[in-house]
Parts: structure tokens; sequence; C-alpha cells
């Protein structure tokens, strides 16, 4: 039976109102951070706040406990205007043991609040966490508003009766400190009393037990003697009216495909091979069966992108998904999807690279794979996603492209996006204009590489369909017949065929826009993907302190925008900051021979605010 | 509309496709084509559901000499295409040409999981023991010894028993025949066609320019009675060409051997019977490698299960049936939303 919690009047005076505020959860990888985090967003995105959210969690599934590097964190940013980012710097650390606060105590605002687990504070877990004496008694946390607060012991206090073994009641922390935070920031319990119910439906003890600890660290703050804190209040944001959710790029992706097929009258099949960050996505599908969706779990990357090749031949569109690792393995077969003209979506959720780099950090290393990544002439449209609510709509932009054009589209996405959740303001996916696939029905003069005369995408014939039975393949195909040709001016022609149609896209997609400041000026922010918030709230802070910067952010990596060459040229100066060592600034050097200059950070991290307004700031006041 | 037209009988030649044939004169590969052609005929196979997959190498030109659909893909990943277009088209007949290069080695893994989750595909494995493409560089199946391009002083590694392995992938059909058996060979192409799940038949195919014979202890016509023994489910493995030898269990002993009716006091009821149902039964008679035993030809093993391409499409149809799709807008709102007023 679920448990409705009887709201309870306050009898404390109003509170006191703050714009935003960032929090970070810290603990160890198995205490549960994520799940705090993902239920505070989801109560704060019911109360109206706009939000951003940024998971950060180590490789290692279970690193031994206590460790800096088993420590996993979760920050949101939350706000009662219009955020972008899960915030620069933290206001409030929550640590749960040494090490949390360790790792993530040098990122938190100076004078923000730390609210530390003592019950985690002993000899041994200073010593794993590096620490030679308890940091609450060397001075060192000297600056920063300290709670501490017996965290283990109250909640063990709190679920005693439910009888649950000691390791079993410790594991409730996490939600006692997500009460205790819930009530700091006015948050409902609701939705996460509804979430331990179902979650923990066939095991009533533990949700009694998790739900116990909830309510008693929300009521500790009620009664305890907090001296110095109090409950604040973060006004609802002034949003566009409509209905929201949070959701992470993850599911919007998955969404976005799956809108896409029907918009194309196609199933949607998905063969992928599990690597983070991308197997979310394969979970997420997965599950949307009933929607025309087949997924399929191949043996590697090869036989993932080979099935949904093959799928695509048949007539489905075919999806497949994977980071960077991955897409290298899938690269010959987008070759033969490329030559054989089948539509075919690569997903990339990007991470650290190389090799196996930074597997749970985020990156947008791979943008050179993605344009150039293949032998031969083998140009494929290239489209990035910039948060994860426009991760939707680049799904349905990917299917229209793939369709129309006959040909494999990369969608770069990265480990931020994938995880990352934001309110979303929900489409009505009848607006979407439909673009529905006409597959070749005509035998009269029939050859599998006629194509039309605007877009010069092929014209798709599948088996099963009568009198049109043909053979494609790899090998060189001539213009006229279809038929294999190693005719050497065959071969040149058919090369500037398919760069054309790929290029043509160019005048098929929207001419680039500024997203915000002026289309002339003295500086230019050249962003792509994820990085969307942060250079979006710098340029604004600039902006409102007089700097002449504009921000362009570009979604359709290849082929660029028809009119981007033109506008780059209206900014005395472009910077392109990118979370790499440089790849979409030499692409625009290349392209447009301009002096953009890079700004690259490389940590796994995305960027923050204030960074780039300094950079701003350095390239105005030169 | 819709007038029934009386359906003209499909010929062999039906099934070709207008391209020339370019395999080098005297290729195995032609006799194959040809058994194709007549199994597809026999079956009155359509040509609009028809399809061929191959990967790469002098085999998987295939498809180019089919009327029927056809994919030429990359080297050695035809088993996974194939899986995609049979999972996205059930109604498809999907036929998968391979190499022994394209199937062991660089796909190997492929064809391992494509038998593995039985598919309902028939992969076909022309096995000329040699990489005929690339212009005869020693392959997965070639014995100890073969002097080659790249092994000037002869392989030295162990080849792959192309059955076995089938077998070791879970296999629920296999069959073996020569190129050149005209009678045998398209009668396996149409048991593989019956069995519903992966078919795996390795044909013995010889490469005339770079390997010449590599077969031939087993198949030339005056060896074959001695070195092969032809399976028929139900009967008894006897061969030779007098029809007096047999392969029976060694008393005493986990493994076969031959032995000759009428001496040492054998007689008929000693010998095999064959059951392609038997799996232990099926590894003995791949192990048969042309040593001491014979080579086994035929259907060795053929013991049917649900194919995965119809337990995926079963899944699909219990979870519509259960939790049938919403609305798509409904679906992007189920769950917490919120709503904003201006
Ligand atoms: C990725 C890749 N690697 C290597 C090759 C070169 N290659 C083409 S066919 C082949 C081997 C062919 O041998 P097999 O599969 O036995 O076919 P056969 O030619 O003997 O029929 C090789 C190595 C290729 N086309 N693609
Ligand atoms: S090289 Fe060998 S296998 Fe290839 S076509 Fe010539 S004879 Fe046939
Ligand atoms: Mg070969």
């Amino acid at each position: 039976m679920a448990t409705k919690l009887a709201s309870e009047p306050s009898e404390r005076p109003a509170r006191r109102t703050v714009e935003s505020v960032v929090i970070r959860f810290a603990g160890d990888s198995g205490d549960g951070m994520q799940i705090t985090g993902t239920q505070f967003t989801q109560s704060t995105a019911l109360m109206g706040n706009d939000l951003a959210t940024f998971p950060d969690f180590p490789a290692e599934i279970r690193a031994p406990v206590g460790t800096t590097y088993g420590v996993s964190a979760f920050q949101i940013n939350f706000a009662s205007y219009d955020i972008m980012t899960p915030g620069d710097a933290p206001d409030v650390l929550v640590a749960m043991n040494p090490a949390a606060l360790k790792v993530h105590l040098k990122d938190v605002r100076k004078g923000g609040t730390l609210i530390l687990n003592t019950g985690a504070f002993n000899d041994r877990n200073f010593q794993k966490a590096g620490y030679k004496a308890n940091p609450l008694e060397d001075g060192s946390l000297g600056g920063f508003r300290v709670l501490p607060i017996d965290v283990s012991k109250l909640t063990l206090n709190a679920v005693e009766k439910t009888g649950l073994s000691q390791k079993d009641a410790l594991r409730c922390k996490n939600f006692w400190a997500l009460g205790l935070m819930c009530w700091m920031y006015g948050r409902e319990l609701q939705p996460t009393v509804e979430w331990i119910n179902k979650r923990f439906e066939k095991r009533p003890e533990l949700a009694a037990a998790n739900l116990a600890a909830l309510k008693a660290g929300h009521a500790y703050g009620e009664t305890a003697e907090l001296s110095g804190f109090e409950s604040v209040e973060v006004p609802k944001a002034r949003s566009s009216p409509g209905i929201y959710r949070a959701v992470t790029g993850t599911e919007a992706v998955a969404w976005g495909l799956v809108c896409g097929a029907h918009k194309a009258g196609l199933k949607l099949f998905f063969g992928s091979y599990p690597i983070t960050p991308a197997s979310s996505l394969l979970h997420t599908l997965a599950n949307l069966k009933q929607y025309g969706v087949t997924t399929f779990q191949a043996e590697d990357e090869i036989a993932a992108v080979c099935s949904s090749i093959g799928a695509s031949y048949a007539g489905q569109i075919g999806v497949t998904s994977s980071s960077g690792p991955g897409v290298a393995l899938k690269t010959e077969a987008i070759g033969l999807a490329f030559a054989t003209e089948l539509p075919l979506i690569i997903v990339n959720s990007q991470r650290g690279g190389p090799s196996t780099g930074l597997p749970t950090k985020t990156e947008q290393s791979d943008l050179y794979q993605a344009v150039f990544g293949r032998n031969a002439d083998t140009p494929v449209p290239v489209i990035a996603s910039s948060t994860p609510g426009d991760c939707f709509y680049v799904g349905v932009e990917a299917v229209r492209l793939a369709t129309k054009y006959m040909t494999p589209v990369i969608l770069l996405t990265d480990g931020y996006l994938a995880n990352a959740a934001e309110p979303w303001l929900i489409p009505n996916v009848d607006d979407i204009e439909p673009f529905p696939v006409s597959f070749d029905i005509d035998p009269e003069g029939f050859h599998p590489f006629r194509r039309d005369e605007t877009t010069l995408g092929r014209n798709w014939a599948t088996p099963g369909m009568p009198g049109l039975m043909h053979r494609i393949g790899g090998i060189e195909k001539d213009y006229n017949s279809g038929h294999i040709s190693y005719e050497s001016n065959n071969h040149h022609h058919m090369t500037k065929v398919r760069a054309a149609k790929v290029n043509g896209i160019a005048n098929d997609i929207p001419l680039q826009k500024v997203a915000s400041g002026t289309e002339r000026g003295k500086l230019a922010v050249v962003g792509w993907g994820s990085t969307f918030g942060a250079i979006n709230q710098a340029v604004a802070r600039s902006r409102a302190r007089g700097l002449d910067v504009s921000h362009i952010q570009i979604r359709h990596i290849w082929p660029l925008p028809r009119n981007l060459g033109a506008l780059l040229e209206g900014y005395d100066k472009i910077i392109v900051p990118e979370m790499n060592n440089g790849q979409l600034v030499t692409l625009l050097r290349a392209q447009y021979l301009v002096p953009a200059e890079g700004i690259n950070q490389i940590s796994g991290l995305p960027f923050k605010v204030a960074d780039l307004e300094a950079e701003i700031s350095a390239r105005l006041e030169k | 509309m819709n007038v029934q037209t009386p359906v003209a009988k499909l010929t062999p030649n039906d099934y070709a496709s207008d391209q020339d044939v370019r395999w080098c004169p005297g290729c195995g590969d032609y006799a194959i084509l040809k058994s194709v052609h007549k199994a597809l005929a026999d079956l009155q196979a359509p040509l609009d559901t028809t399809v061929f997959i191959s990967g790469i190498g002098c085999a998987a030109r295939f498809p180019y000499y089919m009327a029927t659909y056809g994919f030429h893909t990359i080297h050695g990943r035809a088993p996974a295409i194939a899986t995609g277009t049979k999972l996205a088209n059930p109604d498809l007949d999907v036929w998968v040409v391979m190499g022994d290069g394209d199937a062991l080695s660089i796909g190997g893994n492929h064809t391992l999981h494509a038998i593995r989750r039985n598919v309902d595909l028939n992969l076909l494995m022309f096995n000329n023991a040699i990489y005929g493409l690339t212009k005869g560089q020693y392959s997965p199946t070639s014995k100890v010894g073969t002097r080659s391009p790249s092994t000037p002083q002869g392989s030295v590694d162990q080849p792959v028993n192309a059955i076995l392995f089938a077998l070791g992938a879970g296999a629920r059909f296999v069959a073996r025949s020569v190129d050149t058996n005209q009678k045998h060979l398209p009668e396996m192409l149409k048991r593989a066609h019956a069995h519903k799940g992966a078919s795996f038949v390795e044909i013995l195919q010889n490469c005339i320019v770079y390997n010449d014979g590599a077969f031939s202890d087993v198949t030339e016509r005056d060896v074959a009675p001695d070195r092969q023994v032809v399976v028929e489910h139900g009967k008894k493995l006897v061969f030779g060409k007098d029809g007096k030898k047999g392969v029976r269990m060694k008393p005493g002993a986990l493994e076969l051997e031959v032995v000759t009716i009428g001496e040492n006091g054998v007689t008929e009821a000693d010998i095999l019977v064959h059951d392609e149902k038997n799996r232990a039964m099926a590894l003995l008679l791949a192990g048969m490698d042309g040593g001491a035993l014979p080579v086994a030809m035929g259907v060795i093993y053929c013991n049917p299960v649900e194919s995965y391409d119809v337990a995926v499409h079963k899944q699909m149809r219990e979870v519509i049936e259960k939790t049938p799709a919403i609305e798509f807008n409904k679906l992007l709102r189920r769950g917490n939303t919120w709503t904003v007023n201006t």
C-alpha cells in the first residue's frame, strides 16, 4: 500500500528566498548518491524551478569503500530563472564520507555550506581518503559553513523499528540526507515517497525503512536547532507556458528517434553493443517495443551496425549507437551503408578518450571521427544536440535526413547530455511535419540507383517487392544501370554525385542563427554540442556587462549551414570553446579561412560559466 | 484488377541474373551456383522474397549471379547483416554465402552468434581452404603444411573443422556436401531451406587456381566411395565401393572405427544407424576428418527448436498485447509532469 505523507503546515516564519542554488551530493559509489540526486531533481522539477543536473560517477562500479576514486557525485542547479548549466561552484556540498569531502571541497563556493556525515568521519576513513588529521578539527574548513551531522547514527535510530540488519539500515542514509535537503529547500517529499513505494514494492520492509529515513531527515531539519541554517525558498521559474517534464538526453534521443520513425512511416531497428555512456539508449528503446521498435543486442559493435544496415535494407530505419571506441569499429560498415546508399543512424555518446580514456566522463573529441573518420571519400551528415531536450529534435532530424537522402547520419551527443536532466517543454508531436518514405514500387525502367533529381537520394526498393529484384553491394556501380562497374570516369562521377548529395543537405537545413547577441560584432563564441548552456550564460553575463560578444551554436556539423562562412566574417574575433583539443575550430578554419581560436578544456568535465566569461573578457580587453 | 494469371513454373535458368559470371574457368563456384539454381527451382522459391547476402571473397560474388534480391556486403559480416534483414522482415527467405575466410576468420564471431541464436538463415560456406580473392594465402581451414604466398615454407597452425565449430556454437542443423556433386548438393540445400533456424552447410569447393585438388583425396570419383560416408537419417553408416565397409562404435571406447562387414565376425547389425537428432553422434561424425575414418557427407545433425526471429517477434507481440502502445503524445506526458501557466 502506498503511504501518503500528511502535509504538515509549517509554523515557522516565511522562508528566506534565494534565486538559485547549486547542490552537490557526494558519497561512496555504494551510497546511492545518484538516486538521491535524481529524486531531488524530480521534486525540484515538479516545484517549477528551472534546473540542470550533472551526474558524475567513477569508472569502477564499486571501488573500495571510502576511497577517493570510489566517490560518486550528483550536482543540481535550480533556480527561479532560466538556467542552462549545472552550475560552476556548489553552494552546498553534502559529503557522506571524508573521501567525498576531499574530492569535492575544492569546487565549493567560498562561504558555501558543507553538510558532513560525521558518522563516517573516523581514522580509517581519514586514512583511506588521504587525510592526515580530521578535517573538522585541523582548520582546513575555515571559510565554509560546516554542518556536521551523524547521519549514519540518526539513520540507524530512525529505521530501528523496521528490524533491518545494521548493514541494510545504513543503506538508507542517502534518503535521510535527501529528507534533510528537501526540508532545507522546501521540496515536497511526495514524489520520493511514491518512488520508494514503487521501487520496493516487493520488499515492504525496505520501503518502510527508506521512508522512515526520509521523514526523519526532514523532521530533523524542522525540529533540530540548526543554528545559522534555515529553510530557504527558490521561487518558480518563469518558463514558457505548457506541460513540462524532466528529461535526460538519453530519453529524449530515444523518443526523438521513435517519433522520427513514425513521421517517416517506418519501423525502427536498433542494433547495439553495451558501452558507457551509450548503453542507456539501448535500455530505453528496449522498453518501447509497442512503438514499432526492435532492439538487438549484438555480439559486437560491428554486428550491431551491420544488423541495422540489414534492417534498413529490408525497409526499416536502422539505428545503432555507441561511444567513440565502438564507433571506430563500425567504420567499415558505415562505408557500406554510404556506398549502397541505405539510411542508417549512428548515435555516438562521446566520452573521454583516446582508447578507454575516461569512460564515465564527458568529452567532445569525436568530431573528427564523425566528419572525417572513414576510408575514401565518404562524407556523411553529422548533427549534434546541445541540450538534453534538444536531443529529441535532433533524433527526429536524423531520421528525416537519413531517409530523405538515403545516407548514414551521425548523431553526436556526449556523456553529459546522456545523463543530465533538464525541464523540457513537451512538444505536441502532431506539430512536427511528417516526412513519409515512398518506397520504389515501379518496375518500369527500374534500377536500384535511380535518384530523385533534387535530393539526389536514390530510390529505396526493398526485398519482398515483386518485380524489383536487384543486387546492391559495396563495389562501385554504374550511374546509369546500378550494375557493378570498375570504369574510371564512372567512379569519378559517382564520387562527385555522392558528395553533391550530402552537400546538398545544406539547402535543406535552417540557416545558422545567432543564439544570442548580434549578427556582426567584435567577438563570436562558436560552440557545438553540450557546451551550449555554459557558453550561453557566459555570453549573457558578458553582454550584461556591456561587452560586444555573440553566441553561435552549430547543430549541423556536416554539411555546415550555408550562411555560416558569411556570418563568421562579420566578427573581428572568433573563439571556439570545446571539450577537446580543438576540432570544430580546425574545421571552421579549413572551411572558411577564418582566424578562429580554440578554447580547450579536456578535463572530462563541462565548462564553467565563469571560466568562459573570463576568456571572453580577455579577448575583448586585449 | 487482381486477375489471377497462372504462374509459369520457374526453371533453374529463371534464377540466373543477366550478369556475366566472373569466376575463373573451372572454379567449383560454378557448380555450386548451378546446384542453387536447381534447388530453388525444385522449391519454386519466389524470386521476390528470396535474398542472398554475402560477405567478400570469390564466393561472395554469388548474389550478382542470382535473379533474386541480393546484397554483397563486407568481409565477414554477412551473418550479422542477414540477422538484421531477417528480423526486419521475417517473410524473407535469407541465404548467406560465405567463403571459409569470410565465415571462419574475419567473420568467425558473427557465424558463431548467428548459429548460437538460431536465426532462420541458410548459411552456406564455400570451403576451398584458401583465400581465393586475395590470390591464394592459406585460410583457417587449410591443412597444416599448406604452402601459400604467406606461408612459403608451409603453414604450421591447425585448421578449424567447420562442422565441429558449428556444432560447438550450438547449431541445430549442419550438413556437408561437395561442389560437383550435383545430385547430393541440391538435396542438402533443400534440407537446409526446410529447416527453420540457422542451417549451416559446408560445401567443399575446389579453387582450381590457388588450391587445386585440396579435397581430391576425398572427392575424386575413384576414391570418393572409400573416403566418404553419405549419412542419411535412419540408414546404416555403410560405404565403400562394394558397400561392405561400415562405421561402428569401437567396443569399449568412445570412438568410431571402420570395419568390414563379413570380416572378423562383423555383421551388418554392428554398423551404426544414423540418427540426425543425436548430437553426440553428430559430434563423432563431424570429427571424422578423412584420416582413418571417412568424411561424412549429408545432414549430420538436424534437430530443430524455435528460431530466434520467431521468438523475438513472439515476445514483441506479447508485449504489445499486455501493454498496448498509447498515443505518442500521451507517452511523452506519462509520469511526473507539471504545467506552467502564463
Ligand atoms: C576488411 C577486409 N579485410 C581484408 C579484405 C581482403 N579480402 C578479400 S576476400 C579475402 C579472403 C577471401 O577468402 P574466402 O573468404 O575464403 O573467400 P574465397 O575468395 O576463397 O571464396 C580477403 C582477406 C577485405 N576485402 N576486407
Ligand atoms: S581464385 Fe579460386 S575460388 Fe576464386 S574464382 Fe578463381 S578458382 Fe574460384
Ligand atoms: Mg576460401
